[in-house]
């Protein structure tokens, strides 16, 4: 059976399984994002913007969509990340689980998973659900649109502060079976108020997930939100994630991706600001080795006089491994005064790992200050010997080099527990 | 303590190092001057262990070791100290994680336990003090962004903390002023005892009404060419490097 047959098979059955819910607003989306996905399919490298990431590799599994797997919160407590302070939302295999999540309780804030938001906040989801998102280009992002049954949805109500961080635990059970999900959040930030999120993503076992997820995030005037994504999955594991932001006058935005470990991990960072007197922040660090191939897109789109984006990502690749970097910045002919910059540095350690990178800025507007800049060279072989003339050995000398060189982009995390654990699993992979 | 024989190296195809043979004993200062590009610093680097260099021939013994045989961190264990001519910017490792990293790893090559925090910081307070380093300027990125006076103080101040048996100064007063020379040189003779030997490779007579040497030998076109004592530099400076080049090449050709 294709890929696309069985696609075909899996949506389907989800129709029918909707029965009386079909009314509802993300379920009215459904058909016409199905649509759209059957016309696009899954992207090859014919398309300019996958060129050198090819999902070809998805055809080599057969998945279940969904497999039902249990994880016991023993299991689910050994993970690196399972003690971070928040309110967590549990996933597993892409169904929400209400046993290994926190109780949600809090009255002000809406912590739901999708089911339930359509009983208690059915007009955020009319208003917001699949709003700033491209279905008619992205055939995963259709894709998504069409399969996903859950997702956490946060709604931060104006002038709330959420005072725990959200912390969203993807986990993939892949020790019996190749498993894929379709996860859709959606987090609304109120005027004023502020959020704290964390997107963590774990498998346990050697068989192959696919992940194909969504997550919008609205960050209304003089909002705060806080966003991080944390990738640690296995080699034969496929990440496909798309993070849609839309920000509003003197919003604030700030998102760090740190891609530890994964087969192949797609992610695109989308922000668009909608506003003036915005400020952004894109943070990414990746240290793919072995075959592992790692591709970040950004796409900074600044609408509107004065705000400002600010962009570093930072990249150490070995062993075969290939990296990606693509950053579209857009100024708008209204977007005076706008101050937008992108860097993207790269350390490659072996002569057959690679990296491609591409700054793409289209600047309409003639009162800016816009500056980018990607480098891709060696380990410093002068550094390395001043160290051994000190008495460092090499490997400890290269080790210390390396964790110098990810330290601005991991220093820069103000949540220390996160930042800790973030750091011993990097140690780890980099001493690998 | 070590002694050099008929050293020969290269780099790439080009031969440098001519046959050098030198022996330094416990306690003494060799000053090595000599016109530029006659290998002066290719022999400090030769001794460090730097591996853009390849000995084609020849032994160095380093207190009954086979240095050659040596990786750079173990020669450095072993006690052998570069400062450099140009200290490498690190930046994101401070000066006090590096040289926590140096002294423990030197400690364990030798069997000891690594010092902890509290061990360290008071050692390092203690070798700041005498080298007249600020703590500021070793919480910063390792040279990073410090002048050519801090760089060259904070390689003295590297050595003070490691306390090696040979210490090997290549071209440590290019670029300082007076001042900073003064105060380099200082930490230098602090640093000097009956055990602790010095290789001191420069230009200029200059840096040798500082550090006084015990000998001066002249390097030209890969060998030493002249060995004697202090006066020797006072004639270089008096004669310039002409008169020597004339002798060397009448010699060799």
């Amino acid at each position: 059976m294709s890929i696309l047959t069985k696609i075909e098979g899996e949506f389907d059955s989800l129709l029918h399984h909707l029965n009386g819910k079909s009314g509802q607003a993300y379920n009215r989306l459904r058909e016409q994002a199905f649509e759209n996905f059957k016309k696009l399919g899954i992207p090859t490298v014919k398309n300019e913007d996958w060129k050198y990431s090819s999902l070809k590799g998805l055809e080599k599994y057969d998945y279940r969509l969904f497999a039902p797997a249990s994880f016991s919160a023993d299991e689910a407590k050994e993970l690196p990340f399972a003690h971070l302070e928040g309110l967590q939302l549990v996933f597993v295999n892409g169904t929400f689980s209400a046993e290994l999540s926190s109780p949600l309780l809090n009255e002000k804030i809406k912590v739901l998973d999708f089911s339930e938001a359509e009983k208690v906040i059915p007009e955020i989801l009319n208003e917001y659900y699949g709003k700033g998102l491209d279905i008619e280009k992205e055939g995963l992002t259709a894709l998504n649109m069409a399969l996903s049954r859950q997702g956490a949805v946060i709604y931060v109500p104006a002038n709330t502060t959420l005072e725990k961080p959200v912390v969203i635990r993807h986990l993939h059970k892949t020790s019996e079976e190749h498993i894929k999900n379709s996860v859709h959040h959606l987090a609304v930030i109120g005027k004023n108020a502020e959020a704290k999120i964390v997107e963590i993503f774990q498998n346990t076992g050697d068989y192959s997930s696919f992940t194909n997820i969504v997550t919008e995030i609205f960050v209304d005037e003089e909002a705060r939100a806080d966003y991080y994504k944390i990738q640690d999955e296995n080699d034969a594991s496929f990440h496909v994630g798309t993070t849609q932001v839309l920000q509003k006058d003197r919003s604030y935005f700030y998102a760090a991706t740190f891609t530890v470990n994964g087969g192949f991990v797609r992610n695109n960072l989308n922000l668009v600001l909608d506003g003036e007197y915005i400020e952004s922040h894109m943070y990414g660090l990746y240290i793919p080795n072995g075959s592992q191939h790692v591709d970040n897109h950004t796409l900074v789109d600044h609408k509107k006089p004065n705000s400002e984006s600010n962009e570093l990502y930072k990249g150490i690749l070995d062993g075969r491994s290939k990296g990606v970097f693509n950053g579209k910045i857009f100024v708008r002919e209204d977007a005076q005064k706008t101050n937008a910059y992108q860097n993207c540095r790269n350390v490659i350690l072996s002569e057959s790992a690679g990296m491609n990178t591409k700054p793409q800025l289209e600047i309409w507007a003639d009162d800016v200050k816009c500056s980018h800049g990607t480098t891709t060279g060696k380990l410093d072989d002068d550094a390395i010997f001043y160290m051994q003339s000190r008495g460092i050995p090499k490997s400890e000398a290269i080790k210390l080099q390396l964790a110098a060189f990810a330290e601005d982009v991991v220093s820069q995390i103000k949540w220390e527990v996160l930042r800790e654990e973030l750091d011993i699993l990097i140690l780890r992979k980099l001493q690998s | 303590m070590l002694n050099i024989s008929n050293l020969q190296a290269r780099v790439e195809s080009k031969e440098i190092l001519k046959g050098i043979n030198l022996e330094v004993k416990p306690g003494e200062v060799h000053a090595i001057m000599g016109p530029n590009g006659s290998g002066k610093s290719t022999l400090a680097s030769v001794l460090a262990g730097r591996e853009t260099f390849e000995v084609t021939g020849g032994t160095v013994e380093f207190n009954g070791k086979d240095l050659l045989e040596l990786a750079p961190e173990e020669r450095a264990a072993e006690g052998i100290f570069l400062a450099f001519q140009y200290p490498i910017e690190i930046p994101g490792v401070t000066t006090i994680n590096f040289l926590k990293t140096a002294l423990n790893q030197i400690r364990k090559y030798h069997g000891k336990d690594p010092l902890d925090a509290a061990q360290f910081l008071k050692l390092m307070k203690e070798k700041a003090k005498t080298v007249k380093i600020d703590d500021q300027l070793l919480r910063r990125s390792l040279n990073e962004g410090f002048s050519g006076g801090e760089k060259k103080r904070n390689e003295i101040f590297q050595m003070a903390m490691l306390e090696p048996t040979l210490a090997i100064l290549d071209e440590t007063d290019s670029g300082l002023d007076i001042d900073a020379l003064r105060i380099v040189a200082d930490g230098v003779n602090q640093l000097r005892s009956k055990d602790r030997s010095f290789i001191v490779v420069t230009h200029y007579q200059r840096l040798l009404e500082y550090i006084v040497p015990d000998y001066v030998h002249v390097l030209y076109n890969g060998r030493i060419v002249k060995s004697g004592t202090r006066e020797l530099a006072l004639e270089l400076e008096a004669k310039g490097y002409d008169w020597i080049k004339a002798e060397a090449d009448s010699v060799s050709a």
